[in-house]
């Protein structure tokens, strides 16, 4: 399955839904994605990952620069993850210390909420 | 025993269909389909990082699978030809230190941390990864 990308702004959080595998092929469109999101002033991002099927070491590298980008302007990335699968290349990897990691979108929007 | 060998060019998008391969054989093979997930993460990485060392040292040279039924085991072997004398010491991790494109190191400790059996043997001719996971002994690759 390819990459399917979109992205919505709600109050200042910008939501990007993230559907199909995140690999070496596909994951430059990301990339590109977070960087556009970033040079166009949003600083707040939330990455819904709950439709992914596939993801490797590329993509997570892809979401750490994303937040290197986004905490360079006092900003965060926060991830939607409840698959176990994609849950565990986190784990290995150390990334759950990294990341705000929820269960759901609305989770992670109340939690930023608090945060503002 | 038997064996399925695979070789691609050094281009992202055939590191899907050697995952899909790989995972295909494993299925056949009998390894448990708890397992498939694993299986087809750490060759992707395998694979992925075989692929990125090409593009960097010789993008016109193939990369290899092996992938065989081994005595009740599904042993898959990655061998790229980019010299690889020297492998990067894992670190603690710090988000300073880390790039978008940090995946080679990381991708290996991926890979030692899905599969049951790893072994990396880099030299200056090239790396190759060898890894293996239980496979039921009346699997079908034969």
């Amino acid at each position: 399955m390819d990459l399917k990308l979109d992205h919505r702004t709600e109050d200042r959080l910008t939501i990007v839904e993230v559907e199909g595998e995140i690999d070496v092929y596909t994951a430059p469109r990301l990339r590109e994605l977070l960087i556009d999101l970033v040079n166009k002033g949003n600083f707040h991002l939330l990455v819904n990952m709950e439709k992914v099927d596939f993801l490797d070491s590329t993509g997570l590298g892809v979401l750490v620069g994303g937040l290197k980008r986004v905490r360079a302007h006092d900003g965060s990335l926060e991830l939607v993850c409840t698959q176990e699968r994609i849950l565990k290349i986190f784990r290995i990897t150390g990334l759950t210390k990294v990341f705000g990691i929820y269960a759901s979108v609305d989770e992670a929007k109340e939690a930023h909420g608090k945060d503002k | 025993m038997a064996t399925v060998e695979l070789t691609f060019s050094a281009l992202p998008a055939h590191v899907r269909t050697a995952r899909l391969v790989a995972t295909a054989i494993a299925r056949r093979t009998g390894v448990e389909e708890s397992l498939l997930d694993e299986v087809r993460l750490a060759v992707g990485e395998a694979c992925s990082r075989a692929v990125e060392a090409h593009r960097a040292h010789c993008p016109g040279e193939p990369i290899r699978i092996e992938l065989k039924d081994d005595s009740g085991r599904f042993e898959v072997t990655v061998s790229d030809q980019a010299p690889s004398d020297e492998i990067k010491q894992e670190q603690p991790l710090d988000l300073g230190m880390l790039s978008d494109s940090f995946m080679s190191g990381f991708g290996i400790a991926v890979i030692a941390g899905l599969a049951d059996d790893v072994e990396v043997f880099p030299s200056p001719k090239g790396m190759r990864i060898r890894m293996s996971w239980p496979a039921a002994t009346n699997g079908h690759l034969r």
